[in-house]
This record gives structure tokens, sequence and C-alpha cells, in this order.
């Protein structure tokens, strides 16, 4: 018994009445779960295979199939859950470090949804934003300048550079070889039709997307994969990633089997061999070589860009955020601990780091404690889950939120949670030609642009109700805050009041 | 830090709405007038107050003593009053002290012990301090209402006083005989209307810092946001009022960041990103400027407000002009008011008046060379 056979977790349901045997699930499935059995004269399927990413039940014409969750069970024990005693079964035959990908999905609260808004009652009034202006334009940058005027008295602009907004949402680092070629257009000409910036990862950016540079913010990795001259002069922003909240504590992962041509192209790597980060950058064992390195991409593009940290949301992370804040970045993102990836072992993505909602309040009110919060701005990713998560996590404390999950999600992703497989059958986490070019990304650019619009009318309507109407307003204002069923060490930290007081 | 005076939370433990009047006179010819005018004015529009907080502040109504801070404070009772004395003898030169002249009016009851000081930094003591000596006296004013148990300082500028109190604008202005014992060149003045009953005399406005006054109609909705922001810079709002926040905002960014009136009402009553858009080029930068460098004082949210400084005001709404204000002249008279009864009741006669729009700052000082 060297490899013990593990039931599968979901089963195919195929309604019979219904199926005409087309075999459009068969095409569609990469993982070879469907498939014609011309002895029976119908389609069969294999559960053990499937991942559950719904592709087949989606292109199904007649709507014949379904996905549910298997009834196959062991002897039930709370203690011993199926998945768990599985995991020690697959570790047990492989010897390996279990991988997975998105987002931590365990069962922990989700502090965003214990938080409640504030509207406005008779003292003063909502305001309606289909009929009077409704900001939600900002900046992104260092706030702290000296007034200075000119000859003539008028005020001259020193801020350091800014990045502009339409709307306090950006798409989160997604490097292409985790994402596929047409995915990383979408988000490309998404953020340029909306007015905001996409992320290219750790993966370098390809030739064909330069054209999108104004609004591209480009990452500098542990690995530098990608990273020269050309790449940091064409991008609005950069940023660089000292960690990432599904994994913090180590580096990118991308499977050798995703490293197609055009990848090891981009990232100036080799094809077909794991590209895996290193932890640290080699070059910053401390805050004093942070500084540097920021310095030095500063130098590289003149002063003309603003430099982006990225931090994982760990327990220290105040006076961490602290430290990059005195270090010369000029915006600081932190990324909670349910962050999407690509790929990452599962032990860290489910036990390393702390809630975006929980690190976002704490250093925003570090910043100003220590008077340093304009310094920098603060972004923050790791499950926005919706326009109200934006609306609150903005009055918590950030400038802006990146989405990642939400985004792959409007290209079709349906988290199966098996980019690392790299089969995506939607067309995103994958390399293979024939599965990437379900992407169109004309379909993809304006579903994403369908998404920011409509989180970007619910804020406006949320802010109206609040009596604000202009995003800067709402920034910090956490008396439009109140939490529901928690308890007061998690409101302290907070730094909200309960729902009623 | 304030003692009760019912079983309500006081002023500063919670945060309490408010609807409110407000008014002002000015004559930019420097002449002087006593406060029975401003009185009137806001006596008008008693129905925006409810009885729970009126105040007025004058201007040049202390020529005899220009040079000196005058401090006017609230004392619970003489323990607090003896302290605060001695704190006071510590830090400055006291030229002048008396208990402030009241009259006793119906319906202004409850009254804590009111004095005046005349004051000035005791040299040594600012230089080791090394701060400025403006700085010198808000640090030494928010000592003693942050840390004196029974003591605030509610009035501290140089040639001008606030005078406030629990009860109706009106009456509170009789009681402190502001008709007969003050003149001076400009008068503003606040009915309050809170949601709440503080009950305290401090909570009244107008609040001051130094020489400047601010009243306020409204309820912010940026409230927090402006507090937390500002409070990265020293200041601290202990009484959690809008006009608290207000007033250290406009400090911050007159006194601390050398703004102009006008381009601080463009921070705090920003114009629209789509009306900057089609300023001239020379606006157009500097607005954004502003708004890119002070996001966080933008007030958000219904307000009117009268900035009192020496010399001059500044009338002001928010952006969408979701509060009343008008704004008339006559002669070397300005008016403002929070409804144009409260000007024609003292002024039937104008030669001019107006509503100014949202986030338009209206600007009344004294004409060059007028004496005061």
């Amino acid at each position: 018994m060297k490899d013990m056979f593990i039931p599968a977790e979901y089963e195919v349901v195929r309604n019979p009445d219904l199926c005409i045997a087309c075999r459009v699930c068969e095409r569609q499935c990469a993982n070879e779960v469907h498939k014609f059995d011309s002895d029976l004269g119908k389609m069969i399927a294999d559960s053990t295979k499937c991942v559950n990413c719904h592709r087949c039940v989606c292109m199904c014409p007649t709507h014949a199939l379904k996905i549910v969750k298997s009834d196959d069970t062991y002897k039930l024990n709370g203690n011993w859950p199926m998945r768990t005693m599985n995991e020690v079964y697959r570790q047990a035959a492989t010897g390996g470090v279990l991988l997975s990908s998105m987002g931590n999905p365990t069962e922990n609260p989700i502090y965003f949804s214990k938080i409640l808004l504030n509207a406005s009652q008779v003292t003063n009034p909502p305001i309606d934003p289909l009929r009077e202006p409704m900001e939600t334009a900002v900046y992104l940058g260092k706030k702290d300048v000296e007034i200075k005027r000119d000859a003539r008295g008028m005020l001259v602009d020193n801020l350091p550079p800014q990045l502009k907004l339409t709307t306090p949402i950006m798409f989160s680092a997604m490097s292409y070889g985790s994402i596929s070629y047409n995915a990383h257009e979408s988000l490309a000409r998404a953020a340029e039709e909306l007015g905001i910036y996409y992320n290219t990862g750790e993966g370098g950016l390809h030739s064909d997307f330069y054209k999108y540079g104004k609004n591209t913010i480009v990452q500098v990795a542990s690995g530098r994969f990608g990273v020269h001259e050309q790449y940091l002069k064409t991008a609005a922003a950069i940023e660089i990633k000292m960690g990432q909240g599904a994994k913090p504590g180590i580096g990118g992962h991308l499977p050798g089997m995703k490293i197609s041509d055009d990848v090891s192209k981009t990232r100036m790597i080799p094809k077909g061999v794991d590209a895996i980060s290193p932890a640290p950058h080699h070059d910053i064992y401390s805050i004093e070589d942070l500084r540097q390195l920021i310095y030095s991409l500063k130098e590289a593009t003149a002063y003309t860009k603003p430099v982006i940290v990225k931090v994982a949301a760990v327990h220290n992370v105040a006076a961490i955020a602290s430290g990059i804040a005195r270090s010369g970045a000029d915006i600081i993102a932190i990324d909670g601990y349910r962050g999407g990836t690509g790929a990452a072992p599962t032990r860290i993505r489910d036990n390393v780091g702390i809630p975006i909602e929980l690190a976002l309040a704490q250093v925003d009110e570090r910043l100003r404690q220590e008077g340093i919060r304009d310094n920098v701005s603060v972004v923050v990713g790791g499950s926005i889950h919706s326009s109200a998560d934006v609306v609150k996590a903005i009055a918590l404390g950030a400038d802006a939120c990146y989405i990642a999950t939400a985004a792959v999600l409007a290209l079709g992703c349906h988290l199966c949670r098996s980019c690392h497989s790299g089969k995506c059958n939607w067309g995103i986490a994958t390399q293979r030609p024939d599965l990437v070019k379900r992407l169109n990304p004309d379909v993809g650019k304006q579903r994403l642009v369908n998404l920011v619009h409509a989180w970007t009318h619910e804020i406006q309507e949320m802010m109206g109700g609040m009596g604000i109407n202009s995003i800067e307003a709402l920034r910090g204002n956490r008396l439009m805050l109140r939490g529901v069923g928690l308890n007061e060490t998690e409101l302290r930290i907070l730094g909200i009041k309960h729902a009623g007081e | 830090m304030f003692t009760d005076t019912n079983n309500f939370p006081l002023e500063g433990e919670v945060r309490i709405p408010s609807g409110c009047a407000v008014s002002a006179i000015i004559d930019r010819s420097g002449g002087r007038m006593t406060g029975e005018k401003i009185i009137r004015s806001i006596a008008t529009m008693h129905d925006r107050s409810n009885g729970l907080g009126g105040g007025f502040a004058g201007y040049g109504i202390y020529p005899d003593y220009k040079d000196y801070y005058a401090f006017h404070l609230f004392f619970d009772d003489r323990i607090a009053r003896k302290e605060t004395e001695d704190y006071l003898a510590a830090h400055f030169e006291v030229v002048y002290s008396s208990e402030m002249k009241t009259r006793k009016v119906a319906g202004i009851k409850g009254e804590p012990l009111i004095f005046r000081y005349f004051l000035y930094p005791l040299s040594k003591r600012l230089a080791n301090s090394l701060l400025d000596e403006e700085q010198y006296v808000v640090r030494c004013v928010n000592r003693i209402n942050t840390d004196i148990k029974g003591a605030f300082v509610f009035s501290s500028g140089k040639n001008m006083g606030i005078f406030k109190g629990v009860g109706y604008p009106e009456d509170i202005g009789r009681f402190y005989l502001l008709d007969e014992e003050y003149e001076g060149y400009m008068w503003t003045a606040h009915g309050r209307y809170p949601t709440n009953t503080p009950g305290w005399w401090g909570g009244a406005h107008p609040f001051g810092l130094l020489s400047y006054s601010v009243v306020h109609n409204g309820e912010i909705s940026s409230y927090d946001a402006n507090r937390r922001y500002i409070e990265m810079f020293g200041y601290k709002c202990n009484l959690q009022t809008d006009t608290e926040v207000i007033t250290y905002i406009i400090d911050f960014l007159l006194r601390v960041k050398k703004l102009t009136l006008e381009e601080v009402a463009k921070v705090i009553s920003a114009s629209f990103w789509s009306t900057i858009e089609d300023k001239s080029e020379d606006d157009r930068r500097q607005e954004t400027f502003l708004r890119k460098a002070f996001p966080s004082l933008l007030i958000n949210g219904p307000f009117s407000i009268i900035f009192g400084y020496e010399g001059g005001m500044m009338a002001l709404n928010d952006r969408l002009k979701l509060r009343s204000m008008v704004c008339a002249e006559k002669g070397d008279l300005a008016f403002v008011s929070s409804e144009e009864c409260g000007i024609r009741v003292i002024q039937p006669e104008l030669d001019s008046i107006f509503a100014p729009a949202g986030g338009q700052p209206v600007i009344y000082t004294l004409r060059e060379g007028a004496e005061i």
C-alpha cells in the first residue's frame, strides 16, 4: 500500500434525462474527468480527478451537471476531519510538502463582516449620489511637505510623485506565469480604462504590455525575475515585494510546468524549471538595507515614481510599517493572511499571518501616534470581498485597496484552489495555449471594468448615506464604524466602538 | 476632567451633535460698539437654539490690556481656582486678575466661578521651553484644561474675549453685561441646539484658541478623519466637538503651515475635482496641490462657520452648502448670520446682501489704517 486511494471530495452528478452526450464537458475539462463511454453509449465521470472548478457545469448546454460534496466519509471525528486525515495519507505516500492555491479557506473570523457602517439621520443630511457629485478619486504617495511659494507667492507643488486613482481600488500583484497572458492583458486594459493600476507581480512584464505602462505597477521581488532598466522606467510605480499574505516568510513559487517560452523570456529564467524566489531579499537583511533598495530604485528612475513596499500582515506589522514609513517608501501595501496565491505550501497559507482588518487598524494607529501617517499611503489587500469591505478598510485608515481574488473571480475563477496544477480550465492560472485562449481579453477586460464600476457605485451610495461626498473624509473615520459580536480586545485593536455605543 | 452637574455624560465624554445659529458684525473702520446689537441679532434666531448653550466673542474689547493674553476661566470650586492660580503664577506674569462681572438673569443658573486674568509669559520660563510665545501659551492652556480638575480656560487671546455658558444666547449676553461693559470693533455669536444635555459651561461656543474663535452650525461627517489627523500634530480634541476640531485645523493651516485664509478655505471646503478642472491654470494648480497635500483636512458634511481673528473674520460654508448663511454690508459695517432676519433686525437697510455659495469664503477685515 504505497499510494492509498483517497476518495474524491466532490462528486460529479449528471442528470441522464438532460445529458445529450454532446461531450462539451469532456472537451472543457483539462483534468480529464469526463469521457464518453462508447460501450455504455453515455457520458461518464471520474470524480477523483475533479477539482470542482465548475467549468463543465457552466458550459453544459442542457444544465445536466452539478458538483456535490461527496457523502463518502471516514468515521466522523471532530478532532480528525477527513481532510486532515487525507493530508497525512498524501504526505505518507509522497514525503512532500503539501501545496495549495488561493487564500486561506479556514473558518476563522472575517472581521469585515463584523463591522457595521453608519448613516445620517436628522442632525445631518445624507447626500444623494445620483444628484450630487460624489468623489472617489485618491492620490497615493507622501504628503508631508514644507509649504513653499514662488516669486509670485503662489504655492509650489513640491509633493513627491503621486499615483492618481479614480476609485480607491487597484488590481493586486499576479505574475505573468502564475496567470496567463490573456489574464494579464485583461487586467492591464481594465486598469487603463478605469484610471487605476494593475500590478505585474514578480514575473516581469511581457513586452506586449509595455504600452499599458502608465497604469502598471511593476514588482521587484526577491527573485528579481524580469527586472531591468526598461521594466522600471516603463512603470507608473515600483513595488518591492517583501512578503505576501498567503505565504509570509517565504518567496514566490512558480511550478516549472507553467514556465513556457514566453514566461521564461519575460522572467529571464530557464524554461520548465521551478522558479522559487528566495525567502528574503538577499540584499535586505534589515530595515537599513531596505532603505538602500528603495533609494536605488528611485535613483534608477530619477525620483519620478513612487516606491511601494509590500509586506505580509504579521504579528508586529505596526512596528514594521513604522520602520518602512521612515525608510523612504511612498506607499506601504499590507497583505492579510487571507490573500490569494498561485501556489503556496498549505501549512504556511493556513497558519501564518494575521487578518488584514487588525493589521490595518494597528498600522494606521501606530503611524498616527508617531506622527508619520503623512509619510506614506497605506494600501491593503488580502480578501477584500466587496465594496463594503473597501469602505470599511478606508474608514479603518487605508488609502486604497488591492483586489486580486475578486478580480480573478470576475474573469471566471471559481476558487477551486488548484492554480499550482497549471491546468486552469478558465484560462487564468495556466500557460497551456488551448486553455489560455478560453479567456477572451475583450470579455475579461469588460468584466473587470464592470466589477470596479459596480463597486464604485456602491461605495458612493454608502458614502452618501454617511453624509460624506469625498473619499478623503472617510479615510480613518472610525466613528463611522461599529463592531458587532466582537470582544473588547478586538474592538480595542480595531479602534472602534461596539454597535449601540 | 470636568465635574458632573447631572447624571449625563459630560462634554468630551461623548460626542454631542448640535444644530445652531451663528451671527457676526464687524465695523471695518474700527469703530467700537457694545454687544447690544449682536445680542439682538442672535436673539431674533431664538428658535435655532434650545437654551443649552450660547456665547459671544468680542474683538478689540480690552484696549488697555491689548498686549496681554486675556484668560477667561471657569472653575468648579475654589480648590480648582487655587491650583490654577498657582500654575499661572509659575508660568506667567499676572498683570491683573478679577472675578468676571456678571448680573443675575432669570434663566441662567448653575454658573461656575468665572475669573479673568491678564497675563504675559515669564521670560525665563518661555526661553527655557524652547517654544515660541504663542505655542507656549497654547501649551499652558492645554495643561490647565487637561490636568487641573474643575478648571477650564475658555478664552486666551489678546484684546479679545469669549463669553459663553449654558442658556439662551441673549440671556448669556446680558449675564456677562456685554451690552454695557464692553465695546469692540467685531462681535460673533452662537446659539446652540444640542441633541443631548451637556449642562457644562465649557461646552458652549465660541471655541477659542489664542485670538482665534470659531462659531459653527452643523454636524460634520468627517469628524473622526479630521480629529485623528490633527491629533498627529499635538492637538488634543478633549471636547469631541466639531467646533474644537475646526479651530485646530484652521490654526494648523494658518499659523503652522502659513497658508492664507483663502487657501485654508480651499483645503477645508475644497472645490470638487470637476470644478477645479474648469478653473484657470493657476487656480487649478493651487487647488489641486492643496487637495493632494491636505486630503485629511477636508471638512465634509454640513457646516457654516464664522472664524474670528485679530482684525477680521471669515465666513465659510461646506462645499454643498448644507447650512444656511447670509452676508451683508452697510457702509463700514459687515454682517454674517444664519438667517437674514438676524441682520435685518439690527440693520433694516443694507447696501448689499447675498448668500455665499458652498465653499466660497467671505472675508471681512478692518480697513487699512483703521484704529482699534
